[in-house]
C-alpha cells in the first residue's frame, strides 16, 4: 500500500467514485443529511395532522399536491409518509448513514490502517446506498403513492394490491429499494469486519482498540448475520405478490373474492422481519454508543470507566439482540410459553445496558468537563438512553404489552432510543469529527443553540406520547376523534406538534453550520480536541493512505487522560510506555 | 406567500451567517479558537443542565397529574391484576429514572471545565461494576417473576364453562359470532363468503348457494366472452377464409390432386357454416359486448379464478366431521352481530378471532385486552368482565359510555375507525338479549340474488376509493 503516486484525480475519481474511505464517509454522511430533512420534514406533515386534525394547512397542499386537497391531509397519504418516514429514519438515516459514515471515516484511521479491506467494495456499497435511497425517495411519486403498512410492511397488506393503494407500485418499490440497502449494507459490513480483524497496526491489540471500533465492529456482525433474514423475508413477500405463492397468505377474501391462496402464515414474516429487525435496532443504537464513549472520556479528560465492562456489554448486547425478537410478537397469537422465553431474553439485556449507562455517569464524576456541541449530545444520550430503555422494561414484561402494544407508548419508547439517542450519537459523532472531515471547525455557539433546542424540543415531543400511550391510543391512526375514551389526552397532541415544528426549525442552526463551515470555518488543528486516538495524528489535509511516513505503532490503550504519570491531561497511543509507568 | 416565506428563510439564512462571522471575527481578536471553552460557555451550560432538569421534572410532575390517571378503571379481572404489576413496575422505572438523571445533570454541572484542574484517574473498580451488575440482575428477577406470574394467570385454559364468542375482522368493521343453542360454531370456509353469508359459515344450503352463485358467474362471464364483437369478427372472417379456401380447393385444382387434403369433409363445412351463422346471429342480438385486449383478459383470468373457486367449494362439499354433530348442522342456529355485542358480567368468555383480509387486532383498552386476528390463523383470548356498562357509567360519571373493541394493527385507510361497541351486563339481561337475536339461518333468504355479491363490491370499491 506504500507508494501512493497518482496525486492528478479527475473530479470523478475524486468526489463521485471514489475508493478513499474518507471521501466514501462524507457521501455517506451528506445522502444521509439530505434523508434527515425529506423524513423530518415528512413527520412535521403528518404531526401537523395529529395536531390540528382536519384543519387546512396551505404549506401542505404545496408539498403535498393532491395527496392534501384543502391543505387537509389525505388518509392514505397519511399512512404512506408515517411509512416513509420511519423507513428512511431507521434504514437510510441511523443504519447507512450512522455507520456509512463513521464506520468508514473511524475504522481505517483509528487502528492505523491506509484504508479499508476493499476501496472498491466500499465504494459499491455506497452506491448501492445511493440508489436504493433515490427508489426510496422517488417511491413517494408513484400511482397510489408510496408504501404505506408501516415501517414493518406486515403483509397481508403489504402483500395484496387490492388492500391499500400503497400496497401497489409504491411497495414494489419499497422492496426493491430495501433489497439493494441490505447488499449496501453486507457489502459495507463485511469490509468493516475484514479491516478491523486484519488490518490493526502494530501494537493495536484488541484490548486497545477504542470503543467506537469495538461498536462498530459488533455492529457490523450484527448486520452480516441478521440482513440476510430480511433480504429473504423480503423476496418471498415479492414472490407473494407477483408470481402467485402464497407463503405468507392463506384463507383471504378481499374485494369480493376468495382469494386462491391456502397454508401460507403471516405469521412466518413477522417471525423473519423481527429476526432481523431487533438486532436492527442495536444497528442503529450501538454506534451511537461507541461515538458517545469516546467524545465522553476525550471531553471529561478521564479514561471511560469501565472499558472491559463496555467491551463485555457491547459484546453481551450484539449476542442477546438475536434471541428477543419475540417481544414484537407477544399478541400475534404466540405460545404463552415461548412468550415467556422471550420475556426472560429481553429483559436480560436491560443489565448489561444499565452497565453501560452506569459507567457513562462514572466516566463523569470528577471529571473535568469540556462542554463542546459534541459533549452536550453525548450526555443528552446517556439521559436519553436511560429513559428510554427504562420504559422498555414495560413493553418487554408480556403481561403489560398486551395492553400497551401498538400504542403510542411504544412510539414514545422507540423514539427516546432511536430518535432521541441514536440521533444524538450521530450528531455527536458529526461535532466531534467534523475537523477530521473536512479540515475545519463548526461553530460552537450555533451547535449549543442546536443542542438546546433539540434536548427540549425532542423529550418535548416524546415524553407527552407515554400518556397518549398508556391512556389507549393506537399508533398509525390517522385521527382520533372516533373515540371518546381519548378526547382527554388529546389536548397534549397540539403540545407535541407545536414542539416538533420547533425542533424540525432548531436543525436550521445545525445545517447552516454544517454547510457554511465547510467553507468559511474556522481552520482546524491537528488534535483540536487532545484526544489520544490514531485519528488525531494523521495531517488535517486529506491524502491518500492516511499516513504521510509509516504507519504509526500503537503503545497503549486510548484512553490516558489525566493519566497521572505524564504532565499532560492526555497521553497519545503512539506515546511509548515510560519506565515504571502503570500501563494499561 | 411562497415568496414571502423564501424571503424569510433567505433572510434567516443571512442572518445566521452574520452571526457566525461576527462570533469568528471577536473570537479572532480575542484569539479564541472554536476548540477552546470559555469559562462562561461552561458556566452557562452546565446551569442549563440543572434548569434543564428541573424543567423536565416539573412536566413530568405536571403530566402524571393530569393525565397519570391514564385508563379508567380495569373492567376486567386479569386487568386489575395488570394494572398492578404495571403500577409496581411504574414505579420501579421512574425512581431509576430520577436517581440516574439526576446523577447525570448534576455530575454534569459540578464537574464542568476548570482551567488547571485535573480529571481524577479512575479507569475501574471491580466492586462498583458487580454492585450494579448485581443489583438490576436482582430487581430485574423480580421484574421478571412477576410479571410472568401475571403472564401465565393471564394465558391459562379457559374454564370450562366459558362463554366462547367469536370475533371476526375484516377492512373496515367487525363482527361477532355466538354458538347458538348447541353451543357449538359452526365450520366456518372462506370460500363461502357471500354477501348474506359474511363468515363464511358451512351449511349444506349455503354450499348449494355458492356454487349456484358461482355458476352464475361464470356463465355472465363465458357469455360476454363468447359475445366479445372483435372476437366474433375475427372468428367470423377465419371460417369465411377457410370456407374460400375449400371453395377454390374444392372446385379449382381438385382433379389434380385426386381426393385432395385440401378438400374438407362434408360434415366439417356443415359445421363451420353452422357456426358462422350462429356468429351472425349473436353480432345481431343484445348481448355484444366490446372490450379491450386487456379487459378480455382480465375476464378470462377472472373466469379461471372462478372456476378454481368452485373447484374449492367442491372440496368443501363432501367434508364431514364425526361426533354426533354434523357440521352441517352447527352453524344453522349461530348467531352473527353487527354494530355491538354483549358479554354477561362475571363470567368468563373466551375470544376466538378470525380475520378475512389482512391482520388487524382486536384491542379493548378498558378490558386491558388485545390480540392480532390473523388471516388463515385463528387466535385466542380470554379474560372475565367484572364491570357492566351501567356500573362503569355511573362510576365516571358519564351517561354515554359504552366499552368498545377497536383495531390496533395497521389495516389500510379507515384503520382509524374501525370500532365495534361492546356492551356488558347483568347475565339475565344478557340471556334477554340473546335470546332476542335471530339464529343465522332464520335470517337468511332462500334465492340467492347474483346482484347482491356485485352491490357490495361496488360498495367495497367506492369506500376504499372515498376513504
Ligand atoms: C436501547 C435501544 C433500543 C432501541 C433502539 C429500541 C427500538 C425499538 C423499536 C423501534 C421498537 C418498535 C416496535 C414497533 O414498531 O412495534 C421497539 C419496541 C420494543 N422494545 Fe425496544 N428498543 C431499545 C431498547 C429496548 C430495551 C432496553 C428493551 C427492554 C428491556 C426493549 C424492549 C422493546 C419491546 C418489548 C418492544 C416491543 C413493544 C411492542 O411492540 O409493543 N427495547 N424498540
Ligand atoms: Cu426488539
Ligand atoms: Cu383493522
Amino acid at each position: 500500500m506504500a507508494g501512493h503516486a497518482h496525486h492528478e484525480e479527475s473530479f470523478i475519481s475524486k468526489y463521485i467514485f471514489s475508493q478513499d474511505h474518507k471521501m466514501i464517509s462524507k457521501q455517506f454522511l451528506m445522502t444521509a443529511v439530505v434523508m434527515g430533512v425529506i423524513a423530518v420534514m415528512l413527520s412535521v406533515f403528518f404531526r401537523l395532522q395529529l395536531g390540528w386534525p382536519g384543519e387546512g394547512f396551505a404549506i401542505l397542499e404545496t408539498f403535498l399536491g393532491k395527496w392534501a386537497p384543502g391543505g387537509v391531509l389525505d388518509r392514505n397519504a397519511y399512512l404512506a409518509l408515517v411509512t416513509i418516514h420511519g423507513t428512511i429514519m431507521v434504514f437510510f438515516v441511523l443504519t447507512g448513514g450512522l455507520s456509512g459514515t463513521f464506520s468508514n471515516l473511524l475504522i481505517p484511521l483509528q487502528i492505523g490502517a491506509r484504508d479499508m479491506a476493499s476501496g472498491f467494495l466500499n465504494m459499491l456499497s455506497y452506491w448501492f446506498f445511493a440508489v436504493s435511497s433515490v427508489i426510496m425517495i422517488f417511491s413517494l411519486f408513484v400511482e397510489g403513492g408510496a408504501a404505506s403498512g408501516g415501517w414493518t410492511v406486515y403483509p397481508p397488506l403489504s402483500a395484496l394490491p387490492q388492500a391499500m393503494p400503497g400496497s401497489g407500485m409504491g411497495m414494489t418499490l419499497w422492496l426493491i429499494s430495501m433489497t439493494l440497502f441490505v447488499v449496501s449494507s453486507l457489502l459495507g459490513g463485511l469490509n468493516y469486519i475484514v479491516t478491523v480483524v486484519n488490518l490493526r497496526t502494530k501494537g493495536m491489540s484488541m484490548t486497545r482498540l477504542p470503543l467506537t471500533i469495538w461498536a462498530f465492529l459488533v455492529t457490523a456482525i450484527l448486520g452480516v448475520l441478521s440482513f440476510p433474514v430480511l433480504v429473504s423475508a423480503v423476496v418471498l413477500l415479492l414472490m407473494d405478490r407477483s408470481m402467485g405463492t402464497a407463503f405468507y397468505l392463506s384463507d383471504i377474501f378481499i374485494g369480493g373474492e376468495a382469494l386462491d391462496v391456502t397454508g401460507g402464515s403471516p405469521i412466518l414474516y413477522q417471525h423473519l422481519f423481527w429476526f432481523l429487525g431487533h438486532p436492527e435496532v442495536y444497528i442503529v443504537l450501538l454506534p451511537a454508543l461507541g461515538i458517545s464513549s469516546e467524545v465522553i472520556a476525550t471531553n471529561s479528560r478521564k479514561p471511560i470507566f469501565g472499558y472491559k465492562a463496555m467491551v463485555g456489554s457491547i459484546l453481551g448486547i450484539g449476542f442477546l439482540s438475536f434471541i428477543v425478537w419475540g417481544h414484537h410478537m407477544f399478541v400475534t397469537g404466540m405460545n404463552p410459553f415461548l412468550g415467556s422465553v422471550f420475556v426472560f431474553t429481553t429483559l436480560l439485556i436491560a443489565i448489561p445496558s444499565a452497565v453501560k449507562a452506569f459507567n457513562y455517569i462514572t466516566t463523569l464524576w470528577q471529571g473535568n468537563l469540556r462542554f463542546t456541541p459534541a459533549m452536550l449530545f453525548s450526555i443528552g444520550l446517556v439521559s436519553t438512553f436511560v429513559t428510554g430503555g427504562l420504559t422498555g422494561i414495560i413493553l418487554a414484561d408480556s403481561a403489560l404489552d398486551v395492553n400497551v402494544h401498538d400504542t403510542y407508548f411504544v412510539v414514545a419508547h422507540f423514539h427516546i432510543v432511536m430518535g432521541m439517542s441514536a440521533i444524538f450519537g450521530m450528531l455527536a459523532g458529526v461535532y466531534h469529527w467534523y475537523p477530521k472531515m473536512f479540515g475545519r471547525m463548526m461553530n460552537t455557539k450555533l451547535g449549543y443553540a442546536h443542542f438546546w433546542i433539540t434536548l427540549v424540543c425532542g423529550y418535548g415531543v416524546f415524553f407527552p406520547m407515554h400518556f397518549v400511550g398508556m391512556a389507549g391510543a393506537p399508533r398509525r391512526y390517522y385521527d382520533y376523534s372516533a373515540f371518546e375514551y381519548l378526547d382527554f389526552v388529546m389536548d397534549l397532541q397540539p403540545i407535541i406538534s407545536t414542539f416538533a415544528i420547533v425542533g424540525a426549525l432548531g436543525q436550521l442552526p445545525f445545517l447552516f453550520n454544517f454547510f457554511y463551515s465547510i467553507f468559511r470555518g474556522q481552520v482546524a488543528t491537528e488534535n483540536p480536541w487532545k484526544s489520544n486516538t490514531l485519528e488525531w495524528t494523521t495531517p488535517v489535509k486529506h491524502m491518500h493512505g492516511n499516513w504521510p511516513g509509516a504507519l504509526p505503532e500503537v503503545h497503549r490503550w486510548a484512553y490516558d487522560y489525566s493519566n497521572p504519570d505524564f504532565e499532560d491531561d492526555f497521553v497519545p497511543q503512539t506515546v511509548p510506555v515510560k519506565a515504571g509507568e502503570s500501563a494499561h | 406567500m411562497k415568496l414571502i416565506t423564501l424571503l424569510v428563510v433567505i433572510a434567516g439564512v443571512i442572518a445566521l451567517a452574520q452571526l457566525a462571522k461576527v462570533g469568528q471575527l471577536t473570537a479572532l481578536i480575542r484569539n479564541k479558537k472554536e476548540e477552546d471553552i470559555s469559562e462562561a460557555d461552561s458556566r452557562l451550560n452546565g446551569s442549563l443542565f440543572v434548569v434543564f432538569m428541573v424543567l423536565f421534572y416539573a412536566s413530568f410532575v405536571w403530566l402524571l397529574v393530569r393525565y397519570g390517571d391514564y385508563a379508567p378503571p380495569s373492567a376486567s379481572a386479569h386487568g386489575e391484576a395488570v394494572d398492578t404489576l404495571m403500577s409496581f413496575n411504574m414505579y420501579i422505572i421512574t425512581a431509576v429514572f430520577f436517581l440516574v438523571n439526576t446523577a447525570l445533570f448534576l455530575f454534569a454541572n459540578k464537574y464542568r471545565y476548570e482551567k488547571g484542574r485535573k480529571a481524577k484517574f479512575f479507569a475501574h473498580d471491580n466492586r462498583l461494576e458487580l454492585v450494579w451488575t448485581v443489583i438490576p440482575s436482582i430487581v430485574l428477577a423480580v421484574i421478571i417473576i412477576y410479571g410472568l406470574r401475571t403472564w401465565n394467570d393471564m394465558t391459562g385454559a379457559p374454564a370450562e364453562d366459558a362463554l366462547r364468542v367469536e370475533v371476526y375482522s375484516k377492512q373496515f368493521d367487525w363482527t361477532a359470532r355466538y354458538p347458538g343453542a348447541d353451543g357449538e360454531f359452526g365450520l366456518a370456509n372462506y370460500n363461502l363468503i357471500t354477501p348474506t353469508n359474511p363468515l363464511g359459515i358451512v351449511t349444506a344450503d349455503g354450499v348449494e348457494e355458492a356454487l349456484e352463485e358461482i355458476e352464475v358467474q361464470i356463465a355472465k362471464i363465458e357469455s360476454e366472452l363468447s359475445h366479445e364483437r372483435g372476437r366474433m369478427l375475427a372468428e367470423i372472417e377465419e371460417i369465411q377464409a377457410v370456407l374460400h379456401h375449400n371453395h377454390h380447393a374444392g372446385h379449382g385444382h381438385a382433379e389434380d390432386h385426386g381426393h385432395g387434403d385440401h378438400g374438407m369433409s362434408e360434415e366439417r363445412t356443415a359445421l363451420l357454416e353452422a357456426r358462422l351463422h350462429e356468429l351472425e346471429h349473436m353480432l345481431e342480438s343484445d348481448d355484444v359486448v366490446i372490450l379491450s385486449e386487456a379487459a378480455f383478459e382480465a375476464k378470462e383470468d377472472k373466469l379461471h379464478r372462478l372456476k378454481r373457486h368452485r373447484q374449492r367449494i367442491m372440496e368443501v362439499k363432501p367434508f364431514d366431521f364425526d361426533g354426533g354433530l354434523s357440521a352441517w348442522e352447527a352453524g344453522m342456529d349461530d348467531k352473527i352481530m353487527k354494530g355491538e355485542f354483549h358479554l354477561p358480567v362475571g363470567r368468563e368468555v373466551e375470544f376466538v378471532f378470525r380475520s378475512r383480509d389482512v391482520i388487524h387486532s382486536a384491542y379493548m383498552p378498558h378490558f386491558r385486552a388485545q390480540m392480532n386476528t390473523v388471516p388463515g390463523v385463528p387466535t385466542r383470548f380470554k379474560m372475565t368482565p367484572t364491570i357492566t356498562t351501567d356500573s362503569m357509567r355511573t362510576i365516571l360519571n358519564n351517561p354515554d359510555f359504552d366499552y368498545i373493541l377497536l383495531c390496533n394493527k395497521v389495516c389500510g385507510a379507515a384503520h382509524f375507525n374501525m370500532q365495534m361497541k361492546v356492551v356488558v351486563e347483568s347475565e339475565e339481561e344478557y340471556n334477554a338479549w340473546l335470546e332476542s337475536q335471530e339464529e343465522f339461518l332464520a335470517e337468511k333468504p332462500n334465492m340467492v340474488n347474483p346482484d347482491a355479491r356485485a352491490e357490495v363490491t361496488t360498495n367495497d370499491n367506492e369506500e376504499s376509493a372515498t376513504l
